[in-house]
């Protein structure tokens, strides 16, 4: 206002949406606002920094012995189920913190820009990338100094890792959900773990699906985040993984397809 | 989101808003229950109420944020629901509460919106600096905003607002709350922003700050426009002041009444506590006719006071209920809206 004057609503053109190209502008944008929150609380890097050197640490030497005989033949089979573990927590913590969030008057501010309705949210979730790459970085430290080395080379926990961010990411969406619709940070905590646990361990991350009962069998082997771990072993092992991988890119793709826009409804209902 | 390109048309540019029977309930709680605005372009727009009276669940209507449960609402001619993205890019809204980041620090937040707003990294870097410098926020630029006070924060969300130069810019309660000092410059802002051109519609408690800057003033009460005019138009209404009196015997009353009505020519309100009456005074001249007049007739006062008005006495005179009460049953209102946002 110090210069011009204003031009007169009714002298403007404008559209009433929003392109792909804002979209990911803003989304950029939104992501921006993420990272810098990171880093003036570093504190709540807590749950990506311990939990996976507790983990790997612990199952490996609880588990290894009676699983594979010992730690060290287990640690390869293990890590790669640690790693998809620890992401995929750690995308429960992104439903719980965007609800935190959304409390604020910001995203009052947010909801009357004209910006893509979807941008806080992606922006919101694609920030958290990089909690679950400090996650994967730190799991797989804590694995090479305990003597992991993957048979497929350096290279293969570099695409194994970015199948399992990508994996989780598309599965925030779910837990974004309910971060939106949820009264509490903390009910949404409860409702996620309700659903993860389930998924997480029902699953091969820690055995191997064969050594359970049927029924048990039946299910592991549909839940979606066992062809993830089956993809990521497959991957650091250096052993075909084409159909796991597929199942587990089209999984994601569809979570994203049905949890994303459920989101953005309820969040502008919300509103 | 429809997908399709409006042209404005030029026929409807003097309104800047047009709201029709808006109505928006929270469970039983009918927090707008029929509200028509007209705010001409140019205009400051003062909506006046005590709290919980509807005046923030209408700016959220009239701003996208809340979908009305019925009634319509055009802003420079374009509905609210169908083309709210339009709308947003007419609009800027600094709410009652600062609707800014607390993470971060005054740059980055103005930076922020205008990257999202469509600026370029450096384009959005020179408006944060150029808006910090004219709302005096430079030296604190970079402190996080945890350390600003109540006024400084206003004024960032303000500048907030700013940043797209909207042609209608939403103020809700901008001065609650802030010492007197503060509250003049954030006055003076308001006024340098109406010489620009821009539209503002401000909610306000406060009688005189509507006086102050408003063009005209709606006064809304329970979700409803009670009284609509200019401010001196109002003030007529309920008297450039009120003059006071307490009985010293409460039976005296009607006849008081009778007597203010016979003098002054004008109404005067019983208040709760009976032996007290309130008139609007036009003309300071006559009071002593009527003090006369109370002596002939044996009425005695214990008390004569002259009041400049009041929301109280606006929404007495306007509503013949009192603006207290009403307050105290909001809070549990504002509760609920908020409980309704979580």
């Amino acid at each position: 206002m110090t210069t011009a004057t204003i031009v007169p609503g009714a002298a403007r053109t404008l559209k009433n949406h929003v392109g792909f190209g804002q979209t990911v502008r803003n989304s950029f944008s939104m992501a921006w606002r993420g990272l810098l929150k990171i880093k003036r609380t570093p504190e709540q890097l807590i749950d990506v920094t311990v939990q996976p050197i507790l983990f790997t640490v612990m199952f490996t030497y609880i588990f290894g012995g009676a699983i594979a005989g010992d730690a060290m033949t287990y640690l390869p089979f293990l890590l790669p189920g640690i790693l998809v573990q620890t992401v995929i927590t750690t995308s429960v913590v992104t439903g719980v913190q965007l609800r935190e969030d959304m409390d604020k008057g910001v995203f009052d501010r947010f909801r009357s820009l004209p910006i893509a309705r979807v941008a806080p949210l992606a922006g919101a979730l694609l920030a958290d990338t990089v909690r679950y790459g400090i996650a994967t970085v730190l799991t797989f430290v804590a694995g090479y100094v305990m003597g992991y080395r993957p048979e497929a080379g350096i290279g293969s926990v570099v695409t194994a890792s970015l199948v399992v961010i990508v994996a989780a990411w598309s599965l925030s969406w779910i837990f974004a959900f309910f971060g939106v619709i949820a009264r509490s940070a903390g009910s949404v905590q409860g409702i996620s773990f309700l659903i993860l646990f389930p998924l997480t361990f029902l699953s091969n991350a820690f055995v191997q699906a064969d050594t359970m009962p049927d029924w048990l069998q039946w299910f592991v082997n549909v839940n979606p985040v066992s062809h993830l771990v089956t993809a990521a072993r497959g991957i650091t092992m250096g052993t075909e993984v084409t159909g796991d991988l597929l199942a587990t890119l089209v999984g994601a793709a569809v979570v994203v397809a049905i949890f994303a826009p459920l989101t953005v409804r309820a969040y502008m209902r919300k509103a | 989101m429809a997908c399709m390109d409006i042209t404005n048309t030029r026929a409807r540019g003097d309104w800047a808003i047009e709201a029709d029977g808006l109505v928006k309930t929270f469970g039983e709680h009918r927090a707008v229950d029929g509200v028509d605005l007209r705010v001409a372009t140019g205009t400051v727009y003062g909506v006046l109420g005590p709290n919980g009276a509807g005046k923030t669940t209408t700016i959220s209507m009239l701003a996208t944020l809340l979908r009305p449960d019925a009634g319509t609402a055009r802003v420079f001619g374009h509905d609210v629901q169908r083309e709210a993205q339009v709308v947003r890019q007419l609009i800027g809204v600094t709410g009652q509460y600062a609707s800014v980041d607390e993470t971060l620090s005054a740059t980055e937040n103005l930076v922020l919106f205008s990257r999202l707003l469509g600026l370029g990294r450096r384009d959005a870097k020179r408006k944060a600096g150029e808006l910090l410098e004219e709302f005096g926020l430079t030296e604190a630029a970079k402190r996080p905003l945890k350390q600003f006070s109540g006024g400084m924060r206003r004024r960032l969300d303000l500048a907030a607002s700013l940043i797209a130069q909207p042609p209608l810019i939403f103020l809700d309660e901008p001065t609650t709350g802030l010492d007197p000092r503060t509250r003049a410059q954030m006055w003076e802002t308001i006024r340098r922003l109406v010489a620009t051109g821009s539209t503002v519609l401000l909610t306000t408690q406060y009688l005189d700050e509507a006086d102050q800057l408003a063009d005209r003033i709606a006064v809304i009460d329970r979700g409803r426009v009670v009284a609509e005019g200019t401010g001196d138009e109002l003030k007529a209404s309920v008297g450039e002041s009120s003059l006071q009196l307490r009985l010293i015997d409460p039976r005296d009353l009607g006849d008081a009444q009778a007597a203010i009505e016979r003098v002054l020519g004008v109404h005067a309100t019983a208040s709760p506590e009976a032996a007290r009456l309130t008139a609007p005074m036009q003309d300071a001249d006559r009071v002593a006719e009527l003090l006369v007049t109370f002596r002939d007739a044996g009425i005695h006062l214990a008390e004569l006071s002259v009041q400049k008005p009041t929301l109280d006495e606006v929404f007495l005179t306007l509503t013949g209920h009192s603006a207290e009460p009403e307050g105290a049953g909001d809070e549990a209102s504002d509760l609920e809206l908020e409980g309704s946002r979580a």
